[in-house]
């Protein structure tokens, strides 16, 4: 498959080269990070025997007319500490051959990523940051020639490092725009849409009889009229045996409903979900981030402020129902409180609880292998908190020369839950209280120093941190930032470490070059609800985007 | 191994002799209210076209929309320039897109992008990362990254294309 789909491509590009009144396009981009080692015992960086690793790519995208072919080239020489040791090795781990005529016809062979609706029966993508890759390998088609309805196929089997997994993804969705098929001229806009998935896997369990078919539904609808909207999505899953489920013979669901309403100055946003045993893989009997077929977003809002997401919330794909809600105004400029430039606040809260689960039946225990399972209560909240999440901020720029963003959270977690395993100090659930000072000072035109003041508070885990960052930028190509993450209230007086970090950039055009110094935290990066733990480091980090 | 360097020097040798100008890939994203949008009906009537990919969780995205939100007007006086925002924000973030936009008050085409088809199609690594395009569609410069002011040199790129003249990158 490999090798036939580099030859097809090399003919493509020789064709090109002989067809001199056709313009065709190559374009790309590179990533590189290195990362060197050294060894702390007191922070827990271990130094690998490679002394120096990297992670890199080159993504290479061919157009030509209504065809296109593109390879990305991957080397982990070794895989950078924290990701998966089986991405080791280097060559080309994703290629593909498309074709699509101006609107109504496409078809892919090869690699691709797809999401239908919102994901909750499938979404293939990558995120470099976790080593997050389930691309489908395989075909897809799609065919939208009817005015306001498009429908979409696809038959594949998805990446697992440098290989694909044992499934096989049969997979179809129709997204329909009422308006547009009716030509309606009111000012409602329907659109529904379905989706189904089925997986194989063949069964090899010497006791267990598997279901080697499994199939899922979704089913979505989104309304809009003026500054209102509603989209909503549910979907449904057949038994689905699994390592993430303890092999019990339950069907799965999921809901997720967010409204929100604006009009200029305010935006109000809510958001329920309910999840229930809807981990959803193409080989049952793999974990972590491999194989997934579908993706349950998290609603606890994105913190990227260093110390905010210390404690990060991820989805819980056997079962969680949460909440969130969020305001955000804008105080006019000259009013009051909105000063000479105006003035915006936002609150937000969410929240998230286990599902209640009872016996199936008067014989069996709650989670047996082989069984059924539970039951659940579809509108009944369980008893286990795992995330509360309360925040308010501030954004206001003073003058012409500040920029001011203040924000306070208080959150608690599931630690146990989340991690799987108690926090520092023996903790089940950690409960914090943060505060961010962060001010952006222009000193004259491309000159601005920014700065950071962050802390956060709490009697669990590793106990109270504070934090600071400056950071100098001469625009358009450079900037210097350090930082010290401070750990001074770790009860353990050798523990109390500062990790201070220096870092400088070159940017130009599509280029960034960043060279780092120093410790960093361990802790747990997530993208999306997806999380990968990072382990403590200190050393020299280089790294080099580009695109073309 | 073999195969692949002669599979990328040819690739490169392509690349070399065909002509860098570039129109943007056909791709399927959505519009807030939820409708399907394909990127080829980006257009602004012969007028230069800035694509702004960004998200609501980037605070260097949102510093540069805001800071261009100040000037837009002028801006769309003196060239006629339209502004796509791109937001890559995926399902756990995109319904907040436009209670955000519209508490900002933000006056671009916002467009989402929430499994990042459309971003990877145009090799985007990072956000935020820019893109002008000029009257006949065809990309004439890329940035990536923000700092304070870039705004102005992305101004005196536009003003130039708004005339015609070449943009030496």
């Amino acid at each position: 498959m490999k090798q036939s789909l580099l030859i097809i491509f090399t003919i493509l590009s020789l064709y090109v080269f002989s067809q001199e009144n056709i313009k065709g396009q190559l374009h790309g981009n590179f990533n590189i990070d290195v990362q060197q080692y050294s060894e702390d015992t007191i922070i827990g960086a271990s130094k690998p025997s490679e002394l120096i690793l990297m992670n890199a790519y080159g993504n290479f995208n061919y157009t030509y007319g209504n065809f296109s072919a593109g390879l990305r080239y991957e080397a982990y020489l070794n895989s950078l500490e924290g990701f998966d040791k089986s991405y080791n090795g280097q060559g080309i781990a994703y290629k593909y051959l498309s074709y699509k005529n101006q609107k109504d016809l496409g078809i892919i062979v090869g690699n691709f990523y797809e999401q239908f609706g919102s994901g909750l029966i499938l979404r293939s993508y990558q995120e470099k940051m976790l080593g997050y890759d389930n691309a489908f390998e395989g075909v897809k088609v799609n065919y939208s020639g009817i005015r306001g309805v498009s429908f979409k196929g696809l038959i594949a089997k998805q990446r697992l490092f440098w290989t694909v997994g044992d499934g096989i993804v049969r997979a179809i969705d129709g997204d329909f725009s009422i308006n547009e098929m009716f030509q309606l001229e009111n000012n409602t806009q329907i659109t529904i849409g379905g989706s189904f998935v089925s997986k194989f896997q063949a069964d090899k369990d010497p006791i267990l009889k598997l279901p080697e078919n499994v199939g899922s539904g979704a089913a979505r609808l989104s309304l809009s009229n003026g500054g209102f909207m509603l989209s909503s999505e549910y979907a449904y899953k057949s038994q689905d045996p699994s390592s993430d489920n303890g092999y019990i013979y339950k069907n799965g669901e999921a809901l997720l409903i967010n409204a929100t309403y604006s009009a200029k100055g305010i935006g109000v946003y809510l958001s329920a979900k309910r999840v229930d045993n809807m981990s959803f893989r193409s080989d049952r009997g793999q974990k972590i981030n491999n194989l997934n077929i579908n993706y349950i977003p998290d609603i606890s809002k994105i913190h990227t402020y260093t110390l905010a997401s210390m404690y990060q919330y991820a989805t819980q794909t056997n079962g969680e129902m949460g909440t969130r809600a969020e305001i955000m105004y804008k105080f006019k400029k000259e009013s009051f409180l909105g000063g000479k430039n105006g003035t915006e606040i936002s609150v937000s809260y969410a929240t998230a609880y286990d599902i209640n689960r009872v016996s199936a039946n008067d014989t069996t225990a709650i989670a047996i292998k082989g069984y059924d399972g539970y039951k659940s209560n579809f509108f009944e909240i369980g008893d286990e908190l795992f995330y509360n999440d309360l925040n308010i901020g501030l954004h206001k720029k003073i003058g012409d020369k500040f920029k001011l963003n203040v924000e306070y959270l208080n959150q608690t977690i599931n630690y146990e839950q989340l991690r799987g395993e108690v926090d520092h100090s023996g903790n089940k659930m950690v409960y914090s209280n943060i505060g961010i000072v962060d001010l952006t000072w222009k000193i004259k035109s491309k000159r601005t120093l920014r700065f950071e003041f962050q802390g956060l508070f709490t009697k669990q885990d590793k106990q109270d941190w504070a934090m600071g960052l400056i950071e100098y930028t001469m625009a358009p190509h450079w900037f210097i930032a350090v930082y010290d993450a401070y750990n001074y209230g770790n009860l353990h007086s050798d523990l109390k470490i500062h990790y201070v970090n220096t870092s400088v950039g070159y940017m130009k055009n599509s280029t960034r070059i960043q060279l780092s110094y120093g410790k960093s935290m361990e802790g747990v990066i997530c993208v999306g609800g997806v999380c990968r733990v990072v382990p403590a480091t200190n050393g020299f980090a280089l790294s080099i985007t580009s695109s073309f | 191994m073999k195969k692949l360097v002669f599979i990328l020097s040819v690739v490169l040798f392509v690349f070399t002799i065909q002509a860098q100008e570039t129109s943007i890939p056909n791709v399927e994203i959505k519009t807030l209210d939820g409708k399907v949008f394909n990127t080829s009906d980006i257009k602004n009537d012969g007028k230069p076209i800035i694509i702004d990919f960004w998200a609501t969780w980037c605070k260097p995205c949102v510093q540069e929309l805001e800071a261009i939100e100040s000037v837009y007007k002028q801006w769309q006086e003196e060239t006629g320039v339209k502004i796509y925002a791109i937001s890559v924000d995926n399902s756990r973030s995109m319904s907040r897109v436009a209670p955000f936009v519209n508490t900002k008050g933000w006056e671009y085409e916002v467009l989402l992008d929430p499994n990042s088809v459309f971003k990877e199609a145009m090799n985007v690594v990072n956000v935020p990362h820019v893109f002008l395009l000029n009257g006949s569609g065809e990309i004439v410069h890329q940035h990536t990254a923000y700092a304070d002011g870039d705004e102005d040199e992305l101004f005196e790129l536009i003003k130039k294309v708004a005339k015609g003249e070449k943009i030496e990158d």
